[in-house]
């Protein structure tokens, strides 16, 4: 990714702003742009989504395959997480194999996923030792306003909440089953700028961000999985402070989900 | 800036007649026919005596010439202009300048207004400056160099920067200057108006949330009738609101500042 | 293209699988200006098939050895996302979609004004989100619309259609089924407004009356889609021609 340069002057007044507890496009300081949830959006994953978040734009799709296990799991299913920062999205964005933040965006996601037991393994088991479901999460963002970890996190659930694990097109059964989603994390990112905090950032404010602070949330209010980014660092208050607003935050969009998924005919547990 | 005045007004006469209930601008499209035994002006190619559109945009024809006044597209830079550039690296003797075009423009140590020792460039202008500069020379194969000897020109240190579609810079400019003197007058900012669609705006902080509103106004409708109009009633309520909020909280405070 | 099938891709009333008569194109919808950070893009559905398209550019060309002084140079990235197909696909070009690219990626210079933007480049990425058949012919076809929605100089727009073979008659834009059970399949592009053919690959067996028919289907076709080309192009930009004035 080529490094985009920002004028000063547009960074400075954006901090200035911050200072005074107000954001360029009018939010709370802790508050996120609007989301919106698609599901289904192609027809040739076992499910998919398309999430904006604000102008940021994330397609998920899940592919699912028949592969061998683990050997150290053998009666597991394997899930892949990929993302690709296709050119596409951004005018720095640049192609070719995954690079750093591509790879770290595809595993901050992953681990959400893998870590909450949100999908659950064993029951991907076919034969053991030989035959299990293999699942693939591939990220792909087509429009870049800021914070891609949110939308490709929530996106990747709600691309497995519609998800049906294809028995017939595998000759491995006769009818197609919705893929189980047992746990339901989603991640809230944070950004400091100064001594500010911001939650869900969008572009300019990750130009300036100093640290970036992603914190996956179930709906039990417990943490799931985190990554702390860039150079800046947190003080012990401002971490504890993050992820308290993240269960907030996390609770609020768990129910936008719950409604787009009710809306889309995608089973939303009870 | 005069050419650029000039197609505002041909757009102007290319509206149709006033007092009729509904105009239209004619948006064309690449490939269309716009015109036959026409001069081929700007935004336009000829085949034989046919004149056809090389770029979406409204069409306009006067004295002899059609025009495609182009919707979208970079900025290319002509001598002359005066830009708003951001410095993107900085050498020994000369800083790497984008204007928002395909082409990077070096700024020279000769063409600043100071005098630079070799290898203290950076002491002046550092990565992620903004300049407001002069295109000084455009050669045949698009290599760009900018100037900042003009008067007037200098490094920007405060206010904020917004950007528009460099085609809707006629529009922000208006006749004769009139859009920028009437956002500059009502809102009280300072402004200037890069022909690279970079638009510097200084001033109370409020009063420059509601500027960039109004250039974003001009942007959304730079192709519609009666657009004057519109942003002036626009900038005299929300500046009205500002004066009115702004009343209140000093009550509130026991005489304010 | 000459796998065996069992199923009839024609029956005997001339209909073809999906429904459709045999010089019948499927549903093909596009929106110009979907995406923010780019300088034009389009968002295309035909039939089963969905692409997004996003241009940047004219722009600096990074490597600097590929730029020439003279001209342009319009760079065209075709890609099948990994969910884009039955089996997944792995991410990252292959041999297939380095030749559709290429190919696009002329088709494209014939229309642009290259020469008015020496040293730079313009950089056409193209995603096939969903894939059935005749995508390169979708992503040349939605690729043009998001090339003159950045506000690139080009003569005219490229539509693109393919016709083909199915069960020894000549049939037009061909679904995934034909295209695998087929016995020819040939994607055209053409610059409208001259009928200037600027993409033509072909692939199976048929004969010169064959191959004249075919032709002359898929370039009508190609008619059509600069119809709906232009469609999306209006919609965007039509609110910003009219206005009504009290």
């Amino acid at each position: 990714m080529r490094r985009e340069i920002v004028s000063r002057l547009r960074k400075e007044y954006i901090a200035s702003i911050l200072a005074k507890g107000e954001r360029m496009d009018g939010r709370r300081l802790d508050e996120s742009r609007s989301i919106n949830i698609q599901f289904n959006v192609t027809g040739s994953a076992e499910g998919s989504a398309r999430v904006q978040i604000g102008k940021t734009d994330v397609i998920v799709g899940v592919k699912m395959g028949v592969g061998t296990p683990y050997p150290d799991s053998p009666e597991s299913g394997v899930l892949s997480t990929n993302a690709e920062l296709s050119p596409i999205a951004a005018p720095n964005f640049e192609t070719g194999p995954p690079r750093e933040d591509a790879i770290e965006l595809a595993r901050v996601t992953d681990r959400a996923i893998r870590e909450s037991g949100a999908v659950d393994f064993d029951s991907l088991c076919i034969t053991p030792g030989e035959e299990v479901w293999m699942l693939f999460i591939d990220i792909q963002p087509v429009d870049y306003d800021g914070n891609l970890f949110d939308a490709a996190e929530i996106g990747a659930l709600a691309a497995l909440m519609s998800a049906k694990i294809p028995y017939s097109r595998m000759e491995e059964g006769a009818e197609d089953k919705p893929l189980p989603v047992r746990c339901f994390p989603v991640s809230i990112t944070a950004a400091k700028i100064g001594d500010s905090i911001v939650f869900d950032p969008n572009l300019d404010e990750e130009h300036l961000a100093d640290a970036r602070l992603t914190v996956g949330v179930d709906e039990n209010g417990a943490v799931r999985a985190m990554q702390k980014g860039l150079s800046g660092g947190f003080t012990r208050e401002e971490v504890g402070k993050i992820i308290r607003t993240a269960g907030v935050l996390g609770d609020e969009r768990r129910r936008l989900l719950f409604e787009a998924a009710e809306e889309a005919g995608v089973p939303v547990p009870r | 800036m005069a050419e650029e005045e000039a197609y505002v007004d041909k757009r102007e006469e290319s509206g149709g007649a006033e007092g009729s209930s509904s105009r239209i601008r004619e948006i064309v499209l690449p490939g269309e026919l716009v015109g036959e035994g026409l001069r081929a002006g700007m935004g336009t190619y000829r085949e034989g005596s046919k004149v056809y559109a090389s770029q979406v945009g409204i069409k306009s024809v006067r004295a002899g010439y059609v025009n495609v006044i182009p919707i979208n597209g970079r900025y290319m830079p002509k001598v002359g202009d005066q830009v708003i550039g951001i410095i993107t690296d900085v050498g020994p003797t000369y800083w790497m300048v984008d204007i928002n075009s395909p082409y990077p423009a070096p700024l020279h140590v000769n063409e600043v207004p100071w005098k630079v020792e070799f290898g203290d460039t950076a002491k002046y202008l550092n990565i992620g400056d903004t300049v407001l500069v002069t295109v000084s020379n455009v050669d045949e194969v698009k290599h760009v160099q900018v100037s900042m000897l003009t008067q007037g020109q200098r490094r920007l240190n405060t206010g904020f920067l917004v950007e528009v579609t460099p085609s809707k810079v006629p529009r922000m400019i208006g006749k004769g200057g009139s859009m920028i003197s009437m956002l500059k007058n009502l809102t009280h900012c300072r402004m200037f108006v890069g022909q690279n669609g970079r638009i510097w705006i200084d001033g109370e902080p409020d009063a420059m949330v509601v500027a960039a509103e109004a250039v974003g106004l001009i942007e959304r409708e730079a192709h519609a009738f009666g657009l004057t109009e519109r942003v002036k009633e626009f900038l005299e309520s929300r500046m009205a609101e500002l004066s009115s909020s702004a009343k209140e909280s000093d009550g509130g405070e026991d005489g304010g500042r | 293209m000459g796998g065996k099938s069992d199923i009839r891709l024609i029956d005997e009333n001339g209909i073809r699988i999906d429904g459709r008569r045999r010089d019948e194109m499927r549903p093909v919808r596009i929106e110009a200006g979907v995406l923010k950070r780019a300088d034009g893009s389009a968002y295309l559905e035909w039939g089963d098939n969905k692409v997004i398209a996003a241009v940047y550019g004219p722009r600096e060309v990074h490597p600097k050895h590929l730029q020439e002084t003279n001209r342009a140079i319009v760079q065209y990235y075709y890609a099948m996302a990994p969910f884009s197909v039955d089996d997944r696909k792995r991410p990252g070009p292959d041999r297939r979609s380095t030749e559709i690219s290429k190919i696009s990626a002329e088709a494209l210079e014939n229309v642009i004004f290259v020469e008015q933007f020496p040293r730079t480049t313009i950089d056409v990425y193209v995603t096939v989100l969903q894939a059935s058949a005749g995508t390169r012919c979708a992503a040349l076809t939605a690729a043009s619309v998001a090339v003159a929605d950045a506000g690139i100089p080009m003569r005219d727009l490229v539509a693109a259609c393919a016709a083909g073979k199915v069960e020894d008659q000549v049939v037009l834009d061909l679904v995934k089924e034909e295209d695998n059970f087929g016995q020819a399949d040939m994607p055209i592009a053409i610059v409208p407004k001259t009928g200037e053919i600027v993409l033509m690959q072909m692939d199976g067996h048929m004969t010169l009356d064959e191959i004249d028919e075919a032709m002359d289907m898929a370039i009508k076709a190609c008619y059509d889609i600069y119809e709906i080309q232009k469609e999306a192009l209006w919609k965007k930009y039509e609110r910003l021609a009219e206005e009504e004035v009290v």
